[in-house]
């Protein structure tokens, strides 16, 4: 027993040693320490009220909470991570944003109530965690895809819908949805996991845009809206997608002319 | 003093959220539905639900319930949320009437109002086909939900789907004759039912009243066309799925109205090209702000509805023809 508490101190204390510049979480999650260290190289971390993470007052679709991440405040951000604590699979997804905003939306699978967290990172190497508590019931992760209840699920996989829009700041806006039943790996059916795991976003010259890492919270058929920068005469925005399974995926979204570009104001549709 | 957050945690964080789910002190309160009867007529009463969303201060007795007499006995449009609710209708029918019962309605398959079924004999309780197998496809699915979401309540409580499928033109009671109208919208199969000798139309959740109209399974088109043909039937009084019982048009204009408005609102926010999280930030038209729920309902409503929109309408980019 005494050597159990002496073990069981030590850790405390090596714990403490480690992530002593690491502020403290206002969500009071036990998993916040853990999170820095394991998805942000355990820091530098500053709380960040300019990194907004939007989620829904009401979850009924544990299987679907649509969230955004919104650093777009902050200048010159390299890298842009979500995820939630206390899933099961806490990881939802990286963006690295090329001439992209630091802004993405995306759904998501909750287990139960948890923090979910956008921490950006600029050149400087320090993180700017903004987060939010989702007040949700559970099962999204455990839930099989409900694509599984099809038998003919697997003809859809891969099968790609979007729009692009040209905003009047000069950002396009590109929203796409991609079949794929993203499984976890958690149900209770015992799918193993199946999931898009990258997506590299190009201009039609082939210049990159963004990429995104995508992990297993990503609810199935992935519905992502990201802001791009494009040259005003660009026609299209290619994405290339890859599973874990090695298959891949390719898109070319029709970007419609700028008009003002011509002259006049883009108007807001 | 805890605050929510620490009770969110020390309860295991999942065991007390849910769609409305808000933590009060008192939560583990005797448990009692204390169902009042408003006569509106003789010989029928409402138990008006609360214009609320499913809590677990509430127990989910948020539905309108009828009960009316007859010379073959009591009749119930709707069972309420749980067991113990369908308990205290059953009770609460034979006090008022002093008699068996002799029939029970399911006006659609959604969990406020059909959860009490297990207090009746199953042969009693009527609905059509589509409301039987809405429940027996959806029962499990909302089950799981109501206990989460509104706790003990629903101690004991079991789907039971109704065992007689609503076929008659008439339901004959003696002094009583009821027209059920298979209708759908708010759900694949609503119904509707036309007392004879009152006037009176139980409209079920085809209506709402003062409180935001629901969506998850909703036909938006569909409704619009059964609220006109409930608007064509020469009524003395309309008793809502929710909200007061009136004998106006406000529930069939209000609903209506909704309808006409949140939708068209959703789908402009969808074809600008804003995400959920955007769209339900959207400002409500100012006529909506004395409607319960509004802002609740709205947010579920564009989760309702986005998916299906982006399903629909957005064109296949990964080269392959539609």
């Amino acid at each position: 027993m005494t050597r159990f508490v002496a073990v069981l101190m030590s850790l405390v204390i090596a714990g403490n040693g480690a992530f002593a510049d690491v502020p403290a979480d206002p969500l009071k999650s036990p998993m916040w320490a853990d999170m820095v260290k394991r998805l942000l190289g355990g820091g530098p971390v500053v709380l960040d009220g300019r990194v907004k993470v939007t989620v829904p007052s009401i979850v009924e679709n544990q299987a679907q909470v649509a969230v955004t991440a919104d650093a777009r405040a902050l200048d010159g951000v390299e890298e842009l991570v979500l995820f939630a604590d206390l899933n099961p699979l806490q990881h939802i997804l990286t963006l690295r944003p090329r001439k992209a905003a630091a802004y993405v939306s995306v759904r998501i699978k909750v287990e139960q109530a948890t923090p979910v967290r956008a921490a950006a990172r600029g050149a400087d190497g320090v993180w700017h965690v903004g987060s939010v508590y989702l007040d949700a019931a559970g099962g999204g992760c455990s839930a099989p895809a409900m694509a599984r209840r099809e038998e003919d699920w697997s003809d859809f996989v891969g099968h790609s819908q979007g729009r692009i829009w040209r905003e009047a700041d000069g950002f396009a806006r590109a929203r796409l949805r991609i079949r794929h039943p993203m499984d976890t790996g958690l149900a209770k059916d015992n799918t193993p996991a199946y999931f898009i795991e990258k997506l590299d976003v190009k201009s039609s010259a082939g210049d990159p845009l963004a990429t995104l890492e995508l992990f297993e919270p990503v609810s199935e058929d992935p519905t992502l809206t990201l802001l791009l920068r494009i040259p005003p005469a660009d026609g299209a925005v290619d994405v290339e997608g890859r599973d874990n399974n090695g298959e891949t995926y390719r898109s070319t979204i029709p970007t419609p002319w700028r008009q003002s570009a011509i002259g006049a104001v883009a108007p807001q549709c | 003093m805890l605050s929510r957050r620490e009770v969110l945690f020390l309860s295991g964080a999942a065991a007390a959220s849910g769609l409305a789910g808000r933590i009060v002190p008192g939560w583990a309160a005797p448990l009692r539905y204390d169902l009042k009867a408003n006569k509106l007529t003789d010989g029928i009463w409402m138990v008006a639900g609360r214009q609320e969303a499913i809590t677990r201060e509430n127990g989910g007795a948020i539905a309108n319930i009828a009960i009316l007499d007859s010379e073959a006995g009591s009749i119930i449009i709707d069972t309420g949320p749980s067991r113990l609710f369908g308990e205290a209708l059953a009770r609460l029918a034979g006090e008022l009437t002093g008699k068996p019962v002799a029939r029970v309605y399911n006006t659609h398959f959604h969990p406020d109002h059909v959860f009490g079924n297990q207090a009746f004999q199953r042969d009693k309780i009527a609905a059509p086909k589509g409301v039987i197998d809405g429940l027996a496809a959806n029962g499990s699915g909302f089950s799981d939900a109501m206990y989460f979401i509104a706790g003990d309540w629903m101690r004991g409580t079991d789907v039971i789907t109704p065992g007689h499928v609503l076929e008659a033109q008439v339901e004959d009671f003696g002094d009583r004759r009821l027209r059920p109208l298979a209708m759908r919208g708010h759900t694949s199969s609503d119904l509707v039912l036309f007392d004879e000798s009152s006037g009176f139309l139980f409209a079920g959740d085809l209506v709402f009243l003062d409180r935001a109209p629901t969506t998850p399974h909703a036909d938006i088109e569909r409704w619009r066309i059964a609220l006109a043909n409930l608007g064509g039937i020469p009524h003395r009084r309309l008793i809502p799925g929710h909200g007061p019982a009136e004998d106006n048009t406000r529930g069939l204009d209000q609903t209506r109205r909704w309808l006409e408005t949140i939708p068209p609102l959703i789908r402009d926010a969808f074809e600008k090209g804003l995400d959920i999280s955007e769209a339900t930030a959207l400002p409500l038209p100012e006529w909506t702000s004395s409607i319960a729920l509004a802002r609740y309902e709205f947010e579920r409503t564009v989760n309702h509805l986005y998916p299906r929109l982006e399903a629909e309408t957005w064109p296949r980019v990964d080269g392959v023809a539609q």
